[in-house]
């Protein structure tokens, strides 16, 4: 029973809207192959080949958005549906094995358009809301920085009041596609006298400017979506300010929370339930097998099933978990639960066809088939325990704001930012 | 259990959890040790009262659900059965009721109703001794001879063997199944109890010499049983599971109050981030249960094209996390862990014993592959 039902949608509505979505998504959107999915999580495409799925993938948020279909739990006023989560959901069973915006959901949906509906002002929601769902804006989050990827709070980018503007300055990291996106959010320190979490602010600004210089990094697997920027004097207009000065982290905290549920089943996501109950991840497993000539093995047969369990369980876990944090019956911090656990199934995930490639995972032919490639996926596996918080904070989530266990002992607490040690010669 | 149960499946399952506190505390468990049949027949009278036999028989054979979804309320009273590690035979005694339902012989009904009243007991003859003992080898014959059907060989381990009334017999006739409904105390029917880790639950190994029932023993048409087969696994896989997660909670809930309570080098257990974050991956593992329990007997009930891999991966993933959430359990309480007078062995127990039948989840995880496979030949 979803939250959404128990609000009073009537279940005809729902499949109405699931026979409109499906007959748009057959008439309008090609087909998915594995291949497609794969070259956005490998990488290993030039430049121009990665530029021009970006305008695809721009084009096709246009034509949901024109169908009618972009935003659907976005109120009607900023150009979305003002739809339920559960018409998400039917949209998402009918994507299954469709192209879709692939790159307009993570980080722009979630959590960039998220925080600005629940933070931006009317002016700022009317200003981007609906450029977003019109594929016009693609948005990104300057959060993390090169001094510590968990302890965001401890962000050292620095924002300086001049007249109507601030100046920022520091360096970013870990934002994917910076180097084609339009917009993004920033978290920057505007006090450095108080405590750490009490001295942040939240802010947007266009990423193509003089100040900020992208760089990009290379991942382990030739990926070379993530990037570095550095921030150079950068002016920012007072009125894209979101929320009140200093008070960052009230943002903040609601960013990172939509940014687990990005992985846990949030409603502002438009993607294939990859599989649903028809799973490509377990297809992909049979394919894997069958490539490596094992197929009938029953040891490659215990991986296959393992995986499919693991895959179903983990789309279980995001729809409870999701639904019950909707319905007010769990915390937002149970969220950290969804990530925790998807983490670790994601990870098993690119162990099993690496397990099964046998050899090939170590030197392979391109007519290796499903087998090639899962060397470097497994290169790159730990992204999934990583990115997003690592699953070490999620774990530290869980046992101490979900299980109410005693918080780790820190030395940032109660005191001035600026006298917080950030190495061993502060601390001297 | 659903975040969100109905008023009345809540009420429904309070009433069972409430009957379970007083009637079979942990002392009584431990006291039900040495009795033979490990429950008493007035508790299990009084337990199909509590509709705990009615719930997946249709309404013109007596029985009713809470919600219109028979086997998610079900499951509720499983759950709350591992919670308690309750003892009598809940799943094997609903699979034989459900199958009797839906084959819905009138030869049968006087059998049904004394089911469903708590005077009768039943259970699933289904799993065999090795070599036939992965899931859904069946070896025993069953022939028809005349107006008797025959049969021979035997079943193992099957649930409340010495204590039931009737044994629902899986058994094979050339290339498929058959079922049939045998009194216990038929001839050629010879029952030798088994050792097993469950404290309450009994388990036998039947043997079926030249055992000769009449025709109208028969639950469904000779040779044509593996849909009525394949549908009580998974109401078996969905009960079992269930019961398995109550087990969970209840080892996950005791030792979690431990960790808060016990000190060590002058702190509690729970400000370890050793042990809080090992806590926080059971505390995933539990919920993840909760999940595919429920989404598994939704599927189930509606008879959905995805009830079987559902079912199959709730019993695959309960088996094994389970196991390794109640053993940590063990592992997080030390010493008093592994000794009779802790009462956590309960609940490790039922999981155990639960984990143990109707496939194990290497049985699971090799059916789920064959699911998989066929239907991306298909695709």
């Amino acid at each position: 029973m979803s939250a959404v039902t128990a609000q009073g949608v009537a279940t005809g509505d729902i499949e109405a809207f699931r026979l409109r979505a499906r007959d748009w998504i057959r008439a309008n959107l090609r087909p998915l192959s594995f291949q497609d999915v794969n070259t956005f999580w490998r990488g290993g495409l030039t430049d121009e080949e990665e530029l021009a799925l970006v305008e695809r993938d721009r084009e096709v948020q246009r034509m949901f958005y024109d169908a009618g279909l972009a935003g659907i739990c976005v109120p009607r006023e900023y150009g979305g549906q003002g739809l339920t989560p559960a018409h998400q959901r039917v949209l998402n069973e009918e994507l299954a094995g469709y192209e879709y915006a692939v790159r307009l959901q993570l980080p722009t949906m979630v959590p960039c358009a998220a925080v600005l509906l629940e933070h931006g002002t009317e002016q700022q929601k009317h200003r981007h809301l609906p450029a977003i769902l019109r594929g016009e804006e693609i948005w990104m989050q300057l959060l993390s920085e090169p001094s510590g990827g968990s302890d965001v709070a401890g962000a050292l980018t620095s924002a300086v009041r001049d007249g109507d503007e601030w100046v920022l300055n520091g360096s970013k990291v870990w934002t994917t596609g910076a180097w084609w996106s339009d917009w993004a959010l920033c978290l920057a320190r505007t006090n450095w006298d108080v405590p750490k979490h009490r001295g942040l602010t939240v802010f947007m600004l266009p990423i193509e400017q003089p100040g900020i210089d992208v760089h990009r990094i290379e991942m382990l697997n030739g990926n070379r979506e993530f990037c570095q920027e550095f921030l150079t004097d950068v002016r920012v207009p007072d009125s894209d300010r979101i929320g009140e000065v200093d008070d960052g982290w009230t943002v903040g905290t609601r960013w990172m929370f939509h940014e687990r549920m990005a992985l846990a089943g949030s409603p502002l996501v438009t993607r294939p339930r990859t599989g649903g109950r028809g799973p490509a991840q377990a297809s992909e497993l049979v394919a894997v097998a069958r490539d490596a000539g094992h197929l009938d093995d029953a040891w490659s047969r215990d991986l296959i099933g393992e995986g499919h369990m693991l895959h179903l369980v983990n789309t279980e876990l995001e729809r409870r978990i999701g639904e019950a944090i909707a319905s007010g019956h769990m915390s937002d911090q149970a969220s950290s639960v969804a990530r925790l656990f998807g983490g670790v199934v994601l990870n098993r995930l690119v162990t099993i066809p690496f397990e099964m490639a046998g050899a090939t995972a170590g030197a392979w032919c391109d007519d290796d088939g499903a087998t090639a490639g899962c060397g470097a996926d497994f290169l790159v596996r730990q992204s999934s325990a990583i990115a997003g918080g690592t699953l070490e904070m999620a774990r530290n989530v869980v046992s101490e704001r979900v299980l109410g266990m005693p918080r780790e002992q820190g030395f940032d607490r109660d005191v001035p930012f600026r006298d917080v040690p950030r190495g061993p010669s502060a601390r001297d | 259990m659903r975040v969100e149960p109905t008023a009345d499946q809540e009420f429904f399952r309070q009433t069972t959890a409430r009957f379970l506190e007083d009637q079979v505390p942990v002392a009584t468990l431990r006291s039900l040790r040495d009795d033979p049949a490990g429950f008493d027949r007035e508790y299990w009278r009084r337990g199909a009262e509590l509709g705990w036999t009615s719930l997946l028989v249709s309404e013109e054979h007596g029985g009713g659900t809470i919600s219109g979804e028979g086997l998610v309320d079900l499951g509720m009273i499983a759950y709350e059965f591992g919670r308690h590690a309750a003892p009598g035979p809940l799943v094997t005694t609903n699979v034989v009721a459900a199958a009797l339902s839906d084959a819905g012989n009138d030869a049968h009904a006087t059998t049904l109703g004394d089911l469903l009243s708590g005077s009768a007991l039943a259970t699933w003859c289904f799993g065999e001794a090795p070599p036939h003992d992965r899931l859904g080898d069946v070896a025993l014959d069953v022939r028809v001879d005349g107006q008797d059907v025959v049969l021979n060989g035997a079943k193992r381990p099957v649930e409340s063997a010495a204590q039931v009334e009737y044994l629902l017999v899986t058994g094979r006739t050339g290339s498929g199944l058959t079922q049939v409904l045998v009194p216990s105390d038929a001839r050629g029917v010879s029952v030798e109890p088994m050792k097993t880790v469950d404290l309450t639950r009994r388990f036998g190994a039947i043997t079926f010499d030249d055992v000769r029932v009449p025709v109208d023993a028969l639950i469904g048409a000779v040779g044509q049983a593996d849909e009525q087969v394949e549908r009580q696994l998974q109401i078996a896989l969905v009960l079992l599971s269930a019961e398995a997660v109550g087990a969970m909670q209840s080892a996950f809930d005791m030792t979690l109050e431990w960790a808060f309570q016990r000190y060590s080098f002058g702190r509690p257990l729970a400000s370890y981030q050793e042990l809080k974050h090992r806590f926080a991956d059971m505390k995933s593992w539990l919920e993840a249960g909760h999940a595919i329990c429920d989404a598994a007997a939704a599927a189930v009930r509606a008879a959905t094209p995805d009830a079987a891999e559902l079912a199959s991966a709730a019993k695959a993933f309960v088996g094994e996390y389970g196991a390794e959430l109640a053993q940590d359990c063990v592992q997080i309480h030390g010493g008093i862990g592994v000794t009779f007078d802790h009462d956590l062995h309960l609940f490790l127990r039922r999981i155990t014993m639960n984990r143990a039948v109707c496939g194990t989840p290497a049985d699971h995880r090799q059916r789920l592959a064959t699911i998989v496979e066929r239907r991306s030949t298909a695709a």
